[in-house]
């Protein structure tokens, strides 16, 4: 269980609960402005994301998607808490906010109520498609961009058709919330591949003298770093960046992903070497870009999964088995790495072999540092243009959290940084049984050794550059 | 160890053997059974349920004072209850759960076919063709594309416009969160049901009377439809393990009484090795 995050706006913060609030507070003196509840624990809907604020409004998604709780996007306002819009994932064009303005760019996201006709009957009602992740903003287009997660509960082969509108990108009107674009990472997601992950707007010209077009770069858990253009959604490119073997690419025609069909689970088959595994190429945790060198730095991990069989299960109650999942790492990498991956070139300019997967959110800094954290508790800074090691910290826990930077007092620079072990590896720092391979949804044995590196923990740390 | 747990100790050795004739010179430590606060039949935060009714039994057959921890048992549920040593057992799981020590099974249980009894339905089989246009119930826990095994069998014969899914987590603000998918049969919302056997004997017992028949074949596509059940302790107690295998067996018939008590439909052992795959 993690927390993403807070945000400010206007003299005060905003942060979700995990028993489903939004909460607002005083930055200053810390006295709570309002409190509302958005969701319903009682269902297992929770929220872990970070709200962003935008025009006045405070943007929240929700959690839950294996509860079988269907994902939503919403707006409070800032000064009351009071909803002003709320965008299903799943459902009919109303629910979903999709009107006159949508113009999806691709064929087969268009047609009349695809969030309902996209599932056999009534399936969408617990499909999932939580609004977990990273949401982004542009002021210019006035689009604010957030992912949807994985179509939940429904084994895949209960749920035929594309699953609309889960696993993919919105692009919607912040004041109104209506939809202007979607685009599908994943449809019909097989492999736990939420579409969640963080969507940084760009502008450049990904044609040498052509154009400069506003774009989306998006690592994505599925392996590709997109480029999207995003004022229509369309995919200029999708190159992967690392190892896949599920999946042999994007057809930019159609825009559908093309999959493997030998990699694809079945009922009474085993599937082995499916990469990437479930967390993803990479999960949650954001990269980050630099203006003065181009290029986006992706902390990420290389992993890839067996099948093996069956083994007995039970959750309240219920007696299954579940395929035995085992994690490890990819054959020939590390099992982490930070990239510095270039959007024009598609391509990684160099790269920084980690041992464990790099589960921390990266930071680009005006004096060309990059910053990232180890899940044994390494605090690094890079030389941004070549990936040399400049400096690093050993901190009491591993680091799962965003770095961040602000001039503080004397005019000096900060960088800030949590640590705490978290997020799903750290099931395994927390003392999850190892001997287990297919323990923690089949984590357990990609990072065994685990604790044996860390153990939990949790603090803020502050560093003052020179 | 602290100079209390020393005492402790010593004192445990002097006392002689569970049910000898000294006196204890201390209370014996509770047995802790973790359960979870809303999950019938099996058990609720009242104290109900049969695991609980169960657990008692064994409590008392061990001479020990029964605890109960309250956690609902999601995802995890082994980590963070006998991981985290906020308990010392977990009623109910499946024998072959690995990340427990398990004892001998005290019952065995299917997923039933259940339908109102005036429907007149006589399904038995996964393979009926009347599977085909009857609005089917089932279960749902949602792990990562992994279900109880009817929503993959009835997948895989391409039943699937006609299924009705029930999340087990259902809504936990109503007292038997789980009872959602007998309650729809009951009232004609379903015209059949396939769930866990111990949920439909409990419910069913209720309201329009409810034909239950085992799920046949017993295993399908490599999925089982039958479970058998014990009591889980952490992995490495043996103490613990052996002590309850003894007090299941002594107390046989009494479990026996609970089981039939509330309903819970018990399944025949698993055929010879060979049949079984």
């Amino acid at each position: 269980m993690v927390n993403r995050g807070a945000a400010y706006d206007g003299g005060r913060i905003f942060f979700n609960t995990l028993d489903a609030h939004t909460v607002a507070v005083d930055a200053r003196s810390g006295k709570e402005l309002w409190k509302v509840r958005v969701g319903d624990i009682q269902i297992g809907e929770l929220i872990t994301m970070a709200p962003l604020v935008v025009k006045g409004k405070v943007l929240v998604g929700n959690s839950g998607g294996e509860f079988g709780v269907r994902g939503w996007v919403a707006a409070l306002d800032a000064g009351t808490g009071k909803e002003a819009w709320r965008g299903w994932s799943t459902g009919p064009d109303a629910d979903v906010k999709i009107g006159p303005a949508f113009r999806p760019f691709y064929a087969q996201d268009r047609g009349k109520d695809l969030g309902v006709t996209s599932w056999p009957p009534e399936r969408w009602r617990i499909g999932g498609g939580n609004v977990w992740g990273w949401i982004s903003y542009d002021p210019e287009l006035d689009l604010v961009f957030h992912g949807t997660g994985n179509p939940g509960t429904w084994n895949p082969e209960q749920r035929p058709g594309d699953n609309r509108w889960t696993a993919g990108i919105f692009a919607r009107r912040p004041d109104t919330g209506e939809a202007i674009w979607f685009y599908q990472w994943s449809p019909h997601d097989l492999y736990d591949h939420d579409g969640v992950n963080e969507n940084v707007l760009l502008d450049l010209e990904p044609e040498a003298g052509g154009p400069r077009r506003k774009l989306i770069v998006h690592p994505e858990r599925n392996g590709y770093v997109y480029v999207v253009d995003r004022t229509t959604g369309e995919v200029l490119s999708a190159d992967p960046f690392v190892q896949i073997t599920t999946t042999t690419g994007v057809d930019l025609k159609t825009g559908r992903l093309r999959e493997v069909d030998a990699m694809k689970p079945g009922y009474g088959r085993a599937t082995r070497g499916v990469c990437p595994a479930a967390p993803g190429a990479k999960d949650w945790q954001p990269s980050a870009f630099s203006p003065r060198t181009g290029l986006l730095y992706i902390p990420h991990q290389n992993l890839c999964q067996d099948e093996q069989g069956y083994e007995a299960n039970y959750i309240a109650g219920t007696p299954y088995v579940g395929a035995n999942v085992r994690m490890y790492g990819t054959p020939g990498k590390t099992r982490g790495e930070l990239s510095a991956w270039d959007p024009l070139a598609r391509s990684k300019r160099w790269t920084v072999a980690e041992d464990l997967p790099v589960w921390s959110g990266a930071l680009a800094t005006g004096g060309d540092l990059v910053f990232y954290g180890t899940m044994d508790g390494w605090f690094k800074a890079l030389d941004v243009r070549t990936g040399k090691e400049l400096w690093r910290r050993q901190l009491p826990s591993g680091i799962i959290g965003q770095p961040v930077t602000y001039r503080g007092p004397g005019g000096k620079q900060y960088v800030a940084i949590l640590s705490g072990i978290g997020g799903w590896p750290a099931l395994v720092a927390a003392g999850l049984d190892t001997r287990d391979q297919g323990a923690g949804g089949g984590i357990a044995n990609a990072v065994r050794d685990l604790p044996q590196r860390t153990k939990p923990g949790g603090a803020v740390h502050v560093f003052a550059l020179p | 160890m602290s100079s209390l747990a020393a005492i402790t100790a010593l004192l445990a050795i002097a006392a002689g053997p569970a049910g000898g004739t000294e006196p204890h010179a201390r209370p014996p430590a509770a047995l802790r059974v973790c359960a979870d606060p809303n999950a019938l039949p099996y058990s609720n935060a009242r104290g109900e349920g049969f695991e609980i009714a169960i657990a008692r039994v064994l409590a008392r057959e061990l001479h020990r004072p029964l605890e109960l921890v309250y956690l609902p048992l999601r995802r995890g549920f082994v980590r963070n209850t006998l991981g985290a040593d906020r308990c010392d057992a977990l009623m109910g799981v499946p024998s072959e759960l690995e990340r427990v020590l398990a004892t001998r099974p005290y019952y065995r249980s299917s997923y039933v076919f259940a339908s109102r009894r005036d429907r007149g339905l006589e399904i038995s089989s996964l393979d009926d063709p009347a599977l085909r246009r009857l609005r089917i119930g089932v279960e749902l826990v949602g792990d990562d594309g992994a279900n109880p095994p009817a929503a993959h069998a009835l997948a895989a014969r391409g039943i699937v416009d006609n299924v009705v899914g029930f999340t087990v987590y259902g809504d936990y603000r109503e007292p038997a969160p789980a009872a959602a998918i007998v309650r729809a049969l009951q009232r004609g919302a379903l015209d059949l049901a396939i769930v866990w056997g111990p949920r439909a004997g409990f419910f069913g017992r209720r309201g329009p009377p409810l034909r239950i028949a085992p799920v046949a074949p017993r295993r399908d596509g490599g999925l089982p439809f039958a479970f058998d059940v014990s009591v889980g302790v952490r992995r490495g107690d043996r103490a613990l393990r052996d002590a309850l295998d003894g007090a299941l067996a002594r107390r046989h018939a009494e479990i026996v009484r609970i089981l039939e008590a509330y309903g819970v439909p018990r399944a025949p052992p698993e055929p010879a090795r060979e049949e079984a795959r």
